[in-house]
């Protein structure tokens, strides 16, 4: 008999151990906020990421909450004490505008972690528990408009267009740093390989509007421009590219599909390196960064796939010869030396880094030669180049 | 040669019943959400091969899940039926006001710029909130009372007007929030976030119980305002016909002028609320489409603010589920919002069944009788 108890209780205890072994993980419950939801590329990228890590790291359908369609005002708020109350350690949302609500919901449930994506404020907030995280998306840009640069050129050697008509149409969202840094360094790698290229921006003032977006692609091209990229959130520019045959590179997602004769590379942030982080950090007890920034080395800045039927002979070496260049430091995107701003090379720049809500710029960021963007460490993730630079006009 | 036949009664035609007794309009609405329920419980699966049981608890959840729940759900009844209570009475007299969306934006808009101007200036909340107050009111008020002074002494046609000012009203929110949040993506973010300055002060240490508590008196207030008062008896004639209420001695201008006030009164008010009692910042959006959601709460509990309390509850819960079963079954939110299509094609439905009656050609037998 004691026999038998002793093998009883020895395989209850094999169960136990096996079943603590790898299951912090099983703690974890993490809520993710999205503005839109899978229609919109921006949300598409986020819900594509946390459902991959989900998968990955074995997590159940009840420990990743999604809520989508969830507007900047109180609903944010609303959304992430309704995810506290469903037991979450982690709520996260995607849109810059939820920002304040996160630290009005952070200030209230001091045993919860708040990340935000894109924000500005997590540290002056002056929380424990709220946090901020970006991308060094500009390089990724920089390479997608290599991919840009290298189409111009094709259309230049074969006599589709002069050296002077070489104009890229941008669709943008919103004029502030998230935007402009977006585009100018994606024309600064178009510029890296095709120097007559000129670049011309419209804003929809507005994140998803597909109409809007559609119309102003459409505007663009007549008004000359031969390649088109975009940072606002809907199928409306590629689309439009598709239609008129215009060669369009796109954001967030693989827009292939959307344009299979007309798509040539779109520039992401990989937020599955960022998920993981913040998941193990609540399993293992351990501080998130009050700000991070991902980039190359931790996987958060990728391409997607380049659609060679599209894009230019070459195109694939040279990315991958650039990207090696940005990763050894030996070329920097915002390089003053590559670009003016009213005909004059800066030596200096104060920009609004510290953000009180003043809008009041207070750092200077060029140094050693470059302005130094996304830098989380010194200055923070979210960006803050919202020069316009010379060869670029901005539609108002 | 052709026969002249005799000229047959149509398959089906429509009368108008008498008054349905109150226990059987009952049972054609029970009914109607019951078909409705089981023709979305059937497309549910179709679409999605998934226990309909799941998705109908999920969208239960999404309104009475968790207190919490319950008290969001709750906030959301209350601005939604503030603002049918405000555009009942216009309504009532057959002006067609369907620029409730601005009025509230304009009243919401005068609250938060007190609030961002005045957050540094000292002011406690005794003196900052009833200077909110009066101010979204105000703005409310005079928004609302253009377009009815045009109809008073020009007849212009009030529904494109009012329609108007909503895009008006919104293009003015966009200019204050560029100027005052220089950068960004047109958000004004939460104004006095720290300070909690012009914040309606939590009650039971809960949000928005203020809110709802106003809104009960206000529903109150407009009940009997519209039932008992001499000004409601006079917007009910105006609204039957203007001839009559001419030959009575109504004065129409006057009267139109006053409710349109009172209605941009209510409107303010709940931008007031909006600003003061949840959002704390103001967006084009703030009132979310609510100015024109309230035109179908107060018509289909047909002017009565003691139904419109159930019909707004209905019609919050219905957007509550949707986003629910998003959640928690993974959807897309469209299938909630076609349920919730489903539901209110079948409720409005019902209503013709109520009051009209569709009778079928009698049978030759019956016709031989």
């Amino acid at each position: 008999m004691k026999r038998i108890i002793a093998i009883i209780v020895a395989i209850i205890a094999v169960f136990a151990f096996a079943a603590c072994g790898p299951t912090e993980k099983h703690d974890v419950k993490i809520g993710v906020i999205c503005l839109h939801d899978e229609n919109s590329t921006y949300d598409a990228n986020f819900i594509n990421a946390i459902k991959a890590v989900q998968k990955s790291l074995g997590l159940s359908d009840s420990q990743v909450i999604i809520r989508t369609n969830v507007d900047e005002s109180i609903d944010c708020y609303n959304a992430a004490a309704e995810m506290v109350d469903a037991g979450c350690n982690i709520v996260f949302a995607d849109s810059f505008g939820h920002e304040d609500f996160m630290i009005q919901a952070a200030q209230e449930f001091p045993n919860v972690q708040f990340c935000h994506a894109t924000g500005t404020k997590a540290k002056t907030a002056g929380l424990s528990n709220f946090h901020n995280a970006f991308a060094s998306i500009y390089e990724g840009r920089y390479l997608a408009g290599i991919a840009a640069g290298m189409k111009l050129n094709e259309m230049i050697e074969s006599g589709k267009i002069t050296a002077d008509q070489a104009k890229i149409g941008y669709v943008g969202a919103w004029p502030y740093a998230e935007v402009k840094s977006g585009y100018t360094s994606f024309f600064l790698g178009a510029r890296s390989v095709c120097q007559s290229a000129t670049m011309k921006v419209v804003f929809t003032m507005s994140w998803f509007d597909i109409a809007k977006e559609k119309e102003s692609a459409e505007k663009l091209i007549n008004d000359g421009c031969v390649l088109i990229s975009q940072h606002a959130d809907s199928e409306g520019a590629p689309k439009a590219c598709e239609k008129a045959g215009v060669p369009n590179i796109a954001y967030n997602i693989d827009t292939g599909d959307l344009g299979p004769n007309t798509a040539i590379i779109s520039s992401k942030i990989d937020w599955e390196p960022y998920f993981k982080l913040i998941i193990d950090a609540v399993a293992n007890g351990t501080a998130i960064p009050t700000d991070y920034c991902g980039d190359f080395s931790t996987g958060s800045v990728a391409l997607t796939e380049l659609h060679e039927n599209v894009a230019a002979a070459g195109t694939k070496a040279a990315i991958e010869a650039a990207k090696a260049k940005l990763i050894s430091g030996e070329i920097k995107v915002f390089d003053t030396s590559k670009f003016t701003v009213e005909g004059k090379t800066l030596t200096e720049y104060i920009a609004d880094v510290i953000d009180n809500g003043d809008y009041v710029p207070e750092t200077n960021v060029i140094h050693d030669g470059y302005f130094d963007e996304s830098n989380a460490k010194d200055f923070r993730s979210a960006p803050y180049f919202d020069l316009t630079i010379d060869g670029i006009t901005v539609e108002q | 040669m052709m026969e002249a036949k005799p000229k047959k009664e149509p398959l089906i035609h429509i009368t108008k019943r008498d008054v349905m007794p109150l226990w059987k309009a009952i049972l054609v609405r029970v009914i109607a959400i019951a078909i409705a329920l089981a023709v979305s419980a059937g497309l549910v699966v179709i679409l999605t091969q998934k226990n309909p049981l799941e998705i109908f608890s999920a969208m239960f959840n999404g309104s009475f899940g968790t207190p919490r729940k319950i008290l969001n759900m709750l906030q959301d009844v209350a601005m939604l039926l503030c603002i049918a209570l405000a555009v009942t009475p216009a309504f009532r007299m057959k002006f067609w006001n369907i620029g409730a969306e601005g009025q509230v934006l304009m009243g919401a808009l005068a609250s938060a710029a007190l609030m961002y101007f005045l957050g540094g200036s000292g002011l406690p909340n005794g003196v900052l909130i009833p200077m909110m107050f009066i101010g979204s009111l105000a703005v409310g008020m005079i928004w609302a009372v253009i377009p009815a002074i045009f109809k008073a002494i020009w007849n212009t046609n009030e529904t494109l007007f009012t329609l108007m000012m909503n895009y008006v009203a919104m293009q003015i929110i966009q200019i204050c929030i560029a100027s005052w949040a220089t950068s960004g993506s047109g958000v004004m973010g939460v104004i006095n976030l720290n300070t909690k300055l012009g914040w309606l002060p939590d009650l039971f240490g809960q949000k928005y119980i203020l809110n709802i508590i106003f809104v009960a008196l206000l529903t109150v207030f407009v009940f009997i305002y519209m039932k008992y008062s001499k000004q409601g008896y006079e917007i009910a004639v105006v609204g039957e016909s203007e001839n009559t209420a001419r030959y009575i001695g109504i004065n129409v201008k006057k009267v139109i002028i006053r409710t349109m006030l009172i209605s941009g009164a209510m409107c303010g008010f709940a931008g007031f609320l909006l600003v003061s009692g949840a959002s704390h910042t103001i967006t084009k959006d703030l009132a979310g489409g609510m100015g024109f959601t309230a035109i179908m709460v107060s018509w289909l509990a047909k002017f009565n603010p003691a139904i419109m309390v159930g019909t707004s509850f209905l019609l919050v819960f219905l957007d509550k589920g949707a986003s629910s079963i998003a959640m928690e079954c993974r959807l897309n939110e469209s299938v909630g919002e076609i349920i919730t299509g489903i539901i209110i094609f079948f409720i409005i439905g019902c209503e013709f069944f109520i009051r009209y009656k569709i009778n079928f050609r009698s049978s030759g037998k019956e016709a031989a009788k």
